[in-house]
């Protein structure tokens, strides 16, 4: 039942992507307004589907890979949602759509398991773990979508030729204002979540293997993530360079999620 | 219906003919008395801005002769005008107030004022108990119209001047123009305009540097801003989010190394450049900065063009749904016209009834509450079922142009005419 409610959200979030593609070329409320009350639906359905995951599994639900990124997916919405109660703009929309509905899709197809819990794990911590460092990738991904979004708009000013979606966009310093604050929503939940990981690995292993590389590449993430923060804070740093760094701190949060299939202590796949 | 209107505007007159017909707004009540007492005339409304003087009137047999009230009412001779003035009735009239009320026989095509100027023109006529019961649903229905062709068309969302693009643009880079300060490098009219409209959209306050420095403490005290000697340009223009150019200088007096240097000490935040002079005052090369945009007068004023050509496409969307208005408008009219027949005949044959009813009621001697009640079903369920048929038939033709005809011979069957006069006296007798 679980995964039918994931695919019931899948064919809401469709229509997402719908708009994210049709928004690309041209304005359209009327399609906004419907993707919009899809996504609500969607977010609904992936709730229903996550604890009805967890009720029938009896343990956390993350344990199995397709609910991991259906967790994430919902937490990129949940973030999306909470920006377009401030900002009354779905614009991020046409970045962030076009990526939940990748990850439900995965999520929907592939069964994985997640995560073997071994002896000893502690399963409070392993929550907390997840849950924080999935809060801080959603508000990152965010983030990122809005420079995108920033990057269009600027360059639709400075080429002088306006009109279309791009009349729809919000102000550069909306999008700018958006994009650091996303920042610096995510950055306390990554931290404790890294600390929290660092934690079930001491509680796991009675050790800490600072030379694994997921614990090296987390922490390359997290000082790509502090110096975006720093750069934007001192120097004002935006539009362009911002929207690269943006792109950095992202690749790298992809690097050390992908760390996940070499590490020896952080195992998604059952060996 | 019997709409008749009669007017010029600025596309048949030139203004020397248009203030001709100029009306006062306080002499307007005194322009619709007259209107009212002349001969055919049963109520009207008079609506005079600047580039229109229009006079709707309905009219008793529509054919009222609206060009001598105007020739009467201004003293002057209406054939010397002929060529200017226009005339319409019936549909076109509808059609014209329809157009006037949703702008889209504005100068500029699409602009906010005109409803409100018609709206007024209505309150006022209103006010005098010159709009009659048809004349009031045109109106209704013609800003119900003009709101429809708001928000279903873009017609009216571009701006269509230089100094409105200019606080479109300002919007999209900085959201709203709230603390945002405005620098004017130039003091001259065009850029004296920018400023006021970027000032009465938020923008903080003003800082002006003129070469003439008396003219830019003048223009400052304007706008209660600051006046900047010339000298200090590039110390202080770091200040202003927003800076407007147009001094006589015959270079660009603000290079790519100016706009790097700005920006560091702005940490970076945007500024905005309207270059309005001519020869241009901020090099080109400066838009390519991060962060800077400059506008030269060349790219506003495309801007405007391409916002009015939009309008133009807009425009043609409007008039889609003002024919279709139209249709709407005319069918309800004519139910207008049914329903009091409709009532009057149900109250003629109700009269009957009763009258009936009291009749025999004496010779049916006493009457248990039950029998009373058949005997009301009983005829009751008679008059409907008679009346059935002819009203059917009345809200059906209501939609045709015979329904008048049709109105005429059930009024004329019944005499229901005398009916309607009498009814204050007491309902005369049915059989």
């Amino acid at each position: 039942m679980a995964l039918l409610w994931l695919r019931v959200a899948l064919v809401c979030y469709t229509v997402g992507l719908l708009y994210a593609l049709v928004a690309l070329t041209r304005a359209s409320s009327w399609l906004e307004r419907v993707a919009l009350h899809a996504a609500y639906l969607g977010m609904v359905f992936q709730f229903v589907s996550l604890t009805e995951g967890f009720r029938l599994s009896g343990q956390f639900s993350l344990a199995s890979a397709h609910s991991a990124e259906s967790v994430l997916a919902f937490l990129i919405m949940a973030i999306f949602m909470i920006v377009y109660l401030i900002y009354k703009t779905t614009s991020p929309g046409i970045v962030i759509f076009p990526v939940v509905f990748l990850l439900v899709f995965v999520a929907c197809t592939g069964e994985q398991a997640f995560m073997r819990m071994l002896p000893g794990m502690r399963e409070g911590w392993l929550i907390a773990h997840i849950t924080l460092i999935f809060a801080g990738y959603a508000a990152l991904i965010l983030s990122f979508g809005s420079s995108l979004i920033y990057l269009l708009q600027e360059r639709s000013l400075k080429s002088k030729k306006a009109g279309g979606m791009l009349a729809q966009l919000p102000a550069l310093e909306v999008l700018d204002q958006m994009s650091f604050r996303l920042l610096l929503f995510g950055f306390p939940f990554m931290t404790l979540g890294l600390i929290a990981g660092v934690i079930v690995e001491e509680a796991t292993y009675g050790r800490v293997a600072y030379l694994d590389p997921k614990f090296l590449l987390s922490i390359l993430m997290w000082a790509v993530y502090l110096l975006l923060l720093y750069t934007r804070w001192s120097a004002g740093w935006r539009g362009r360079r911002a929207a690269y760094l943006a792109t950095g701190a992202f690749a790298a949060a992809v690097i050390a999620w992908a760390a996940n299939y070499f590490s020896a202590i952080h195992r998604f796949v059952r060996s | 219906m019997n709409f008749q209107l009669i007017g010029v505007n600025h596309k048949t007159a030139p203004v020397e003919v248009r203030e001709k017909f100029n009306i006062p707004e306080s002499r307007i009540p005194e322009a619709l008395r007259h209107l009212q007492a002349h001969p055919g005339v049963d109520g009207g409304i008079i609506l005079c801005t600047c580039n229109r003087v229009e006079i709707l009137a309905q009219t008793t047999n529509g054919s009222a002769d609206l060009r001598s009230f105007l020739g009467r009412h201004f003293q002057l001779d209406t054939k010397l005008y002929s060529e200017h003035l226009y005339e319409l009735r019936e549909q076109e009239a509808v059609r014209h107030v329809f157009r006037v009320a949703s702008s889209l026989d504005s100068m500029v095509v699409g602009e906010p004022q005109i409803l409100g100027q018609v709206k007024e023109a209505y309150a006022t006529a209103r006010a005098l108990g010159a709009v009659q019961p048809h004349l009031e649903q045109l109106m209704t229905r013609a800003f119900a119209v003009a709101k429809r062709v708001r928000t279903e068309t873009a017609i009216g969302s571009s701006s269509v001047s230089v100094a409105s693009v200019a606080v479109d643009l300002a919007k999209k880079i900085f959201g709203s123009l709230k603390g945002k300060h405005v620098y004017l490098v130039g003091a001259g009219k065009m850029s004296e305009l920018a400023a006021r409209h970027l000032l009465s959209n938020g923008a903080a306050s003003i800082f002006v540097a003129n070469r003439t420095h008396e003219r830019a403490v003048e223009l400052a005290q304007k706008f209660d801003g600051e006046a900047i000697l010339f000298e200090q340009l590039y110390e202080t223009c770091d200040r202003a989010d927003i800076v407007i150019t147009s001094t006589g200088a015959p270079h660009a007096i603000f290079q790519p190394e100016h706009g790097a240097l700005f920006l560091s000490r702005r940490k970076n935040r945007p500024m905005f450049f309207i270059d309005i002079a001519v020869p241009r005052n901020v090099s080109p090369e400066m838009n390519d900065l991060d962060g800077i945009f400059v506008y030269d007068i060349d790219d506003l004023q495309q801007a405007v063009s391409s916002n009015v050509a939009d309008r133009r496409k807009e425009a043609e969307h409007a008039e889609r749904i003002i024919n279709s208005e139209m249709e709407r408008f005319q069918a309800r009219l004519q139910t207008l016209e049914v329903v009091p027949t409709i009532v009057s005949l149900q109250d003629h044959f109700e009269t009957i009834r009763q009258a009936e009813i009291d009749r025999v009621r004496g010779r049916l001697g006493e009457l248990s509450s039950e029998q009373e009640r058949a005997l009301d079903t009983l005829t009751r369920g008679i008059i409907n079922k008679i009346m059935h048929t002819p009203m059917r038939t009345l809200k059906t033709a209501a939609r045709e142009p015979e329904a008048t005809t049709l109105i005429d011979v059930v009024r004329r069957l019944f005499n229901l005419e005398n009916k309607n006069e009498t009814k204050s006296g007491g309902a005369a007798g049915g059989s």
